[in-house]
C-alpha cells in the first residue's frame, strides 16, 4: 500500500515548467475574449494600447440599434424553431436506431450524422441547391429548415445516448399491464429522457444561434445575428461590435454551464461522460 | 416488445426527411459536379469536365496545396497546445482537476465569429498588438502583415481548435490505469521514458482523433480566411464560395466540393481504423 501510494504520487508532484506550460495555453485561449471586452468599454475604438477613456457608449449605442435587435430576434425564432424541429425528428430517429430493424440502417445513421462530420459549407450548398431546385424563395425559413435539418444529427447523438442509458423494464412493465404504446412514450419514454431533451435542446439552441457556414447561403433578405455582424465586419469596426460580442459570450458561457450541468448530473460520473465525447 | 404500428411511426418521418432533405441535396452536389454551365444556364450533360478542370488548372491544385498546408498547421500546433495541456489536467492538476477541465470545454461552444472578430482587432494594423509593442517601443511602424496571411488563419483556426483537438486526447489519457504509470516508474523508468513508452502509446487513439478534427474542421473553413486571410490567405472553400457566388459556376464548385467531401469522409474512415488498430495493441 506504502509502496503504491508513493507511486501514485510521483506522476502528480512538481511539474512547474508543465503548469506554466499550461498557464500559457490557457491564457492563449482566454486572451482574445478578455481583449474583446475590455475595448467593448473603451472610447476610441477597437485596436491601441494602452485601452483609455472607460466608457459604457457602445453599449448604449448597442441598446439603440434597431438592426441588430431585429437580427436577435430573427435568430431567436430560427433557433426556437430548429430546436423543435431537431428534437422532433431525432427523438423519432434515436427511438428507430434504439428499437427498429430496418434496412439501411448503418447507412441511415451515417447520413444523419455527416452535417456534424462535413465543413458547413457543403451541407449549406447542398441546401442552398435544394432550395433552388424545390423553387424556395430564400428567406428566414429555408435557415430554419436548414439549422434544424443539420442539427438532427446532435439530437439523435444525444438522444440516443439517453435511451441507451434507460431501464427497459420500466416501459416492459407499463405495457404488459395494459398501458398502450402511445402512453407509454408519453408516460414512461419521454420523462426518462426529460433530461437528455433539455442538455440537447440547449446545446442545439447555442449552435443555431451561433451557426454561419450554413446559414450564409440560405439566407434571405433578414439577417440572423451572426450574419447581421458578419456583414457589419465588412464595413468597418466599432468597440459597439466588441459590446455585442462580449454579451453573446456571456450569454454562451451561461447557456453551457447550464448545459453542463444538466449533463453531468443526467450521466452521474464525470468519467462516462468523458468516454461518450468524440 | 414494439408493435409493428409504433415502428413504423418512429421510423418513418426521420426515414422520409433525412431522405428529402438531406440525402437528396448532398446527391445534388454530387449530380451538379458532372454537369456544365452553358450560356450561364447549368446544362444537365453528364461529363467528367469539372474534374478534368481541376486536374489541368495549376491555380486550383496550388489553393488545394495551400489548404493542405494550413490545415496540417492547424493541427500540428493544436496538438502542441492542446496535448500537453491535457497531460497537466491528467496527471498534474490534482483537486483543480474539474474546474480547469470545465475552463477549456467552455470556449468550445463560445461563438465561432465572436473568436475570429477578436483576432481581428488584436492583428490588424490599428489593432492591439500593434498598439501593445509600439507602447514598449518594440517597434514605431505598425507591423502589417499580421493580418490578412496564412499565419492569420492558422493562428485564428488554432484557436478554435485546440479545445477540440484537447477533449479526445484528455478522455485517451484518463482511460490510461494508473497501475500502469506507476509500474513502470516502479520498475524504474524515469518520467520521460515512462511518457514514451507507457503515455504516449496508449493516448494515440485520442491524438490521432484530435489531430484529425483540427485537420477535418480545418479543411473546408471559408470564414476564417474571409476575416483575417486576406489574398494571401484563400482557402479552397472560399474558391467554392466564389464559384457558387459571382464566378457562377456551380458545377464545377459542386465538384471541389465533392473532392472536399471525399477527402474527409476518406480521412475519418482511415483514422477510424488506424485508432481502433492502436487501441487493439
Amino acid at each position: 500500500m506504502g509502496c503504491e501510494m508513493k507511486g501514485r504520487a510521483a506522476p502528480t508532484r512538481n511539474a512547474p515548467l508543465l503548469a506554466v506550460y499550461a498557464a500559457f495555453v490557457f491564457g492563449f485561449i482566454y486572451l482574445p475574449i478578455a481583449v474583446l471586452t475590455l475595448y467593448s468599454f473603451n472610447r476610441d475604438g477597437v485596436g491601441g494600447f494602452p485601452p483609455r477613456h472607460f466608457t459604457a457608449d457602445w453599449y448604449r449605442i448597442l441598446l439603440a440599434d434597431s438592426a441588430i435587435w431585429d437580427a436577435v430576434w430573427n435568430s431567436l425564432q430560427v433557433a426556437a424553431g430548429a430546436v423543435a424541429l431537431s428534437l422532433t425528428l431525432g427523438l423519432l430517429a434515436a427511438l428507430a436506431l434504439d428499437r427498429v430493424d430496418f434496412p439501411g440502417k448503418a447507412l441511415f445513421r451515417r447520413i444523419v450524422l455527416l452535417p456534424l462530420i462535413l465543413p458547413g459549407i457543403i451541407t449549406g450548398l447542398s441546401l442552398l441547391m435544394f432550395a433552388v431546385f424545390a423553387g424556395a424563395q430564400l428567406s428566414l425559413f429555408t435557415v430554419f429548415l436548414g439549422h434544424g435539418t443539420a442539427l438532427i444529427s446532435v439530437a439523435t447523438t444525444e438522444l440516443f445516448a439517453g435511451l441507451q442509458k434507460m431501464e427497459r423494464a420500466q416501459e416492459e412493465a407499463s405495457l404488459d399491464l395494459g398501458a398502450t404504446p402511445w402512453q407509454t412514450f408519453w408516460r414512461i419514454t419521454l420523462p426518462n429522457l426529460r433530461l437528455s431533451l433539455i442538455a440537447a435542446g440547449l446545446l442545439i439552441f447555442t449552435l443555431s444561434m451561433d451557426e454561419i457556414a450554413v446559414t450564409f447561403f440560405l439566407i434571405g433578405r433578414d439577417n440572423t445575428l451572426p450574419l447581421e455582424i458578419w456583414g457589419r465586419l465588412r464595413r468597418g469596426i466599432t468597440p459597439e461590435i466588441n459590446a455585442i460580442s462580449t454579451l453573446i459570450f456571456a450569454a454562451s458561457v451561461v447557456l453551457i454551464v447550464i448545459w453542463y450541468r444538466i449533463r453531468t448530473r443526467d450521466i452521474g460520473a464525470q468519467s462516462r461522460q468523458l468516454l461518450e465525447r468524440p | 416488445m414494439y408493435s409493428r404500428a409504433y415502428k413504423t411511426i418512429v421510423s418513418f418521418p426521420p426515414l422520409l426527411w433525412v431522405g428529402l432533405f438531406l440525402l437528396l441535396p448532398y446527391a445534388l452536389m454530387f449530380a451538379h459536379s458532372f454537369w456544365t454551365v452553358r450560356d450561364g444556364f447549368i446544362a444537365h450533360q453528364w461529363n467528367l469536365q469539372n474534374y478534368r478542370t481541376l486536374l489541368a488548372n495549376p491555380v486550383y491544385l496550388g489553393v488545394f496545396l495551400r489548404t493542405m498546408r494550413i490545415a496540417a498547421s492547424v493541427a500540428f500546433f493544436s496538438l502542441l497546445l492542446g496535448y500537453p495541456l491535457a497531460y497537466f489536467l491528467s496527471f498534474h492538476s490534482g483537486a483543480r482537476k474539474e474546474l480547469l477541465y470545465q475552463l477549456v470545454i467552455v470556449p468550445l461552444w463560445v461563438s465561432y465569429l465572436v473568436r475570429g472578430y477578436a483576432w481581428k482587432t488584436i492583428l490588424g494594423s490599428e489593432g492591439v498588438l500593434n498598439g501593445f509593442l509600439k507602447y514598449l517601443h518594440v517597434t514605431t511602424e505598425p507591423v502589417s502583415f499580421l493580418l490578412y496571411s496564412p499565419f492569420a488563419v492558422v493562428l485564428v483556426l488554432t484557436h478554435i481548435y485546440t479545445p477540440f483537438v484537447f477533449l479526445p486526447i484528455y478522455a485517451s489519457l484518463e482511460h490510461i490505469p494508473r497501475p500502469l504509470v506507476e509500474a513502470s516508474q516502479d520498475l524504474g523508468a524515469g518520467p520521460m521514458k515512462t511518457f514514451l513508452r507507457v503515455i504516449l502509446p496508449l493516448s494515440m487513439p485520442g491524438l490521432i482523433a484530435g489531430a484529425t478534427f483540427a485537420f477535418v474542421l480545418s479543411l473546408g473553413d471559408f470564414l476564417a480566411p474571409l476575416l483575417v486571410g486576406g489574398a494571401s490567405g484563400t482557402m479552397i472553400a472560399n474558391v467554392v464560395q466564389s464559384l457558387f457566388g459571382a464566378a457562377y459556376d456551380w458545377p464545377l464548385g459542386a465538384a471541389i466540393s465533392i473532392c472536399i467531401l471525399f477527402i474527409t469522409v476518406g480521412l475519418l474512415f482511415a483514422t477510424e481504423r488506424l485508432e481502433k488498430r492502436w487501441a487493439a495493441k
